[in-house]
C-alpha cells in the first residue's frame, strides 16, 4: 500500500546540510496500522510528509496505492492526494469556518454537488460523534473535538490511506485514548491503512500492528509490535519499550541484586502468551527446596497477547537453585529468557 | 461670522469621493500585490526570487516618497489617465498610488499571520494554489485584512487633506485655505470636527466588521 525505497531528505540551510532522512525503507501492507516512533528531531515529521509529498524527498521513491508519486505531474499529484488523508498534531482547521464547512472543504475543492456534500458531511460528523457541533466554530471546541473534526475532514474524500502526524500529542491521556479508539474503528470499518507518527510508545502499544523505530533519520529497528516489544534489539528501542512496559527495576530491588550471593540469586523471567497463565512459580516452590520470592513484576497486554515480566529471588542451596533453572529452561511453557540481571 | 454650510457640505462630499475612489483602486492594486508578496516568498506557493525582489523594491520605493512630492511627481501620469492634473478626480490618482503599496504591505502582514499549518492541510487535501489563496489564506486572514484596510482608509482621509495642492478640494483643503490662511476659526473647528468624527466612525466600523468576521 505504501512503500518507501531508499528515501533520503536533506535540508540545505545555506550554512550546512542537515540530513533528516537517511536511506529509509518502509513497507506498509493494506489494512495495517503502522507506527513510526522516534524522539523529536529523529525525522518523523519529514518521513510522514514525504509520503504525501508535502516535502519532496531528495532521493528515493515513494509508492502509494501502486502509484509512484514522484513521477506524477502536479495535477496528478493533487488527485493522488485525495486518496491520502492527513491528520495533524495541531489540527490545522480553518478558524473562520464552521465545523461543517471544515469537514466539507476537501469535497468543496473538487466541486462535489451540494446535496452529496451535505450527506457525506452529516455522515462523517455522526461517525466521529460531533453531529451537534456542525454549526460551531473550531474555537468553541475542545482539543479532542477539534481532532475529531480533523479526522472527519481527512476521511471526506474516502481515502485508502490515512497519515497521522503526532495526532494525539497535543491531547491529554484520556482524550488520546478516545482518539486512538476512533482511529482503530476507522481502520476496521473502512479498511483504511494508517501510518502513525508519534513519540509516545503508548500509542504504538495501543493500536499499531507494526512499528519502525527512527533514530537520526534512519530506521534502526522494525517489525511487528509484539516482536519489538518483547525483544527490542537496539538501545533506543529498549528505552521506548521501557517507557511503557515499566519493567525497570525499582531501586530497592537493585540494592538487593547488588547484595546477591550464591544462595540468594535474582533472576528475570519473561512470560509470553499462554505461559503467563501457568503456575510456574508455585510449581517450583512445591518441587524444589528453595524459597521463591517475587520482588517485582507486571503483566501487560500487547495486541491481545499477555506479556509478563517478573523479577524473582531464589533462596536455597546453589545446587538446588541450579536444578530450578534447569527446570525453567526445560519447561515447555514458553518462557523466553531467564537471566541473572545486573540491573 | 457667517458659516457657509453649502461650502462645507461640498467639501465633505469631495473628501468622501476622493477617499472612496482612491480606496477602491488602491485595494485593487494592493490586494494582488500583497498576495504576490506572500506567495513568491521563499518556500511559498509560487516561490520566485526575482518577482519578489522587484515587487518588494517597488513597494518600498512608493512607500518612501512623501505624499506631497508623489502628487506632483505623478502629474504626467495623472493627466494621461484622467485627462487633467487638477481637480477631485485628479487627486484620486496620486492617492491610489500612495495607498496601494501601503495596502499591499498591510495585506502581506495579515496573510503572513495565517497559521502555516492551515496551508499544509490545504496542500495535503490536494488544493490548487488558487484554491489555497481564495479558500484558505484569504478567509483565514479576512478579519485582520479588514483592520488593515481600515487603517489604510484613515490614512487616505489624511492624504486627502493635502489634495488641495492639486485643486482636489475636500475638508482638509477647506481647513487650510479658510481656517488657517484666512484665520476663520469657526470653519477650522467645524472641518476638523467632521474629520475627527469621520475617523472615529471608520475605525469603529472596521472594528465591528472585523470582530463580526472573527466570530469569537
Amino acid at each position: 500500500m505504501i512503500t518507501l525505497e531508499h528515501v533520503s531528505k536533506v535540508y540545505d540551510t545555506g550554512i550546512k546540510e542537515i540530513t533528516a532522512l537517511d536511506d529509509v525503507n518502509l513497507h506498509i501492507e493494506k489494512g495495517e496500522i503502522y507506527g513510526v516512533i522516534g524522539f523529536s528531531g529523529a525525522g518523523k515529521s519529514s518521513l510522514v510528509r514525504c509520503v504525501n509529498l508535502l516535502e519532496r524527498p531528495t532521493a528515493g521513491s515513494v509508492t502509494v496505492n501502486g502509484q509512484e508519486l514522484l513521477h506524477l505531474s502536479p495535477r496528478e499529484l493533487r488527485e493522488a492526494k485525495k486518496n491520502i488523508g492527513m491528520v495533524f498534531q495541531h489540527f490545522n482547521l480553518l478558524n473562520s469556518k464552521t465545523v461543517f464547512t471544515n469537514v466539507a472543504m476537501p469535497l468543496l475543492l473538487s466541486k462535489t454537488p451540494k446535496e452529496e456534500v451535505k450527506q457525506r458531511v452529516t455522515e462523517l460528523l455522526e461517525f466521529v460523534g460531533l453531529s451537534d457541533k456542525a454549526d460551531n466554530y473550531p474555537d468553541q471546541l475542545s482539543g479532542g473535538q477539534k481532532q475529531r473534526v480533523g479526522i472527519a475532514r481527512s476521511l471526506a474524500t474516502q481515502p485508502s490511506v490515512l497519515l497521522c502526524d503526532e495526532a494525539t500529542s497535543a491531547l491529554d491521556p484520556e482524550t488520546t485514548n478516545s482518539i486512538l479508539k476512533l482511529l482503530k474503528q476507522i481502520n476496521h470499518e473502512y479498511n483504511i491503512t494508517i501510518l502513525i507518527i508519534t513519540h509516545e510508545m503508548g500509542v504504538i502499544r495501543e493500536i499499531c500492528d507494526k512499528v519502525a523505530v527512527l533514530d537520526r533519520g534512519k530506521v534502526v529497528e522494525a517489525g511487528s509490535v509484539f516482536e519489538v516489544f518483547s525483544d527490542p534489539k537496539t538501545t533506543i528501542a529498549q528505552n521506548f519499550v521501557r517507557s511503557v512496559m515499566h519493567d525497570q527495576l525499582p531501586d530497592s530491588v537493585y540494592q538487593l541484586i547488588k547484595a546477591q550471593d550464591e544462595a540468594h540469586q535474582i533472576y528475570r523471567i519473561v512470560f509470553i502468551g499462554e505461559s503467563t497463565g501457568s503456575p510456574l512459580l508455585s510449581q517450583i516452590a512445591k518441587q524444589f527446596p528453595v524459597e521463591v520470592n517475587v520482588l517485582f513484576g507486571n503483566i501487560t497486554e500487547l495486541q491481545g497477547i499477555p506479556f509478563g515480566n517478573l523479577i524473582v529471588k531464589f533462596d536455597g542451596e546453589p545446587k538446588e537453585i541450579n536444578r530450578v533453572l534447569m527446570h525453567i529452561r526445560h519447561s515447555d511453557i514458553t518462557l523466553k529468557e531467564v537471566l541473572a540481571d545486573a540491573g | 461670522m457667517l458659516v457657509d454650510w453649502q461650502q462645507i457640505v461640498t467639501a465633505l462630499w469631495e473628501t468622501i469621493a476622493m477617499v472612496s475612489f482612491s480606496l477602491l483602486f488602491a485595494v485593487l492594486i494592493g490586494l494582488p500585490l500583497g498576495i504576490l508578496l506572500v506567495v513568491t516568498r521563499k518556500g511559498h506557493l509560487w516561490e520566485n526570487k526575482q518577482v519578489f525582489a522587484v515587487l518588494n523594491a517597488v513597494v518600498n520605493l512608493f512607500r518612501s516618497v512623501p505624499f506631497i512630492i508623489l502628487m506632483v511627481a505623478v502629474i504626467p501620469f495623472t493627466r494621461l489617465i484622467v485627462g487633467t492634473s487638477i481637480g477631485t478626480a485628479a487627486a484620486v490618482v496620486p492617492m491610489m498610488l500612495f495607498s496601494g503599496p501601503y495596502i499591499a504591505r498591510l495585506i502581506e502582514n495579515s496573510l503572513l499571520e495565517v497559521d502555516p499549518g492551515v496551508m499544509e492541510a490545504a496542500q495535503a487535501m490536494g488544493a490548487t494554489p488558487r484554491q489555497i489563496i481564495l479558500r484558505f489564506l484569504i478567509p483565514e486572514a479576512l478579519s485582520s485584512l479588514l483592520l488593515g484596510i481600515t487603517i489604510a482608509t484613515i490614512g487616505l482621509v489624511g492624504a486627502s487633506a493635502m489634495a488641495g495642492a492639486v485643486g482636489g478640494g475636500g475638508l482638509g483643503d477647506l481647513a487650510i485655505t479658510y481656517g488657517y490662511q484666512r484665520f476663520d476659526t469657526v470653519v477650522m473647528v467645524i472641518t476638523v470636527g467632521i474629520l475627527v468624527i469621520m475617523v472615529q466612525g471608520l475605525q469603529s466600523t472596521g472594528n465591528i466588521l472585523s470582530k463580526k468576521i472573527r466570530r469569537r
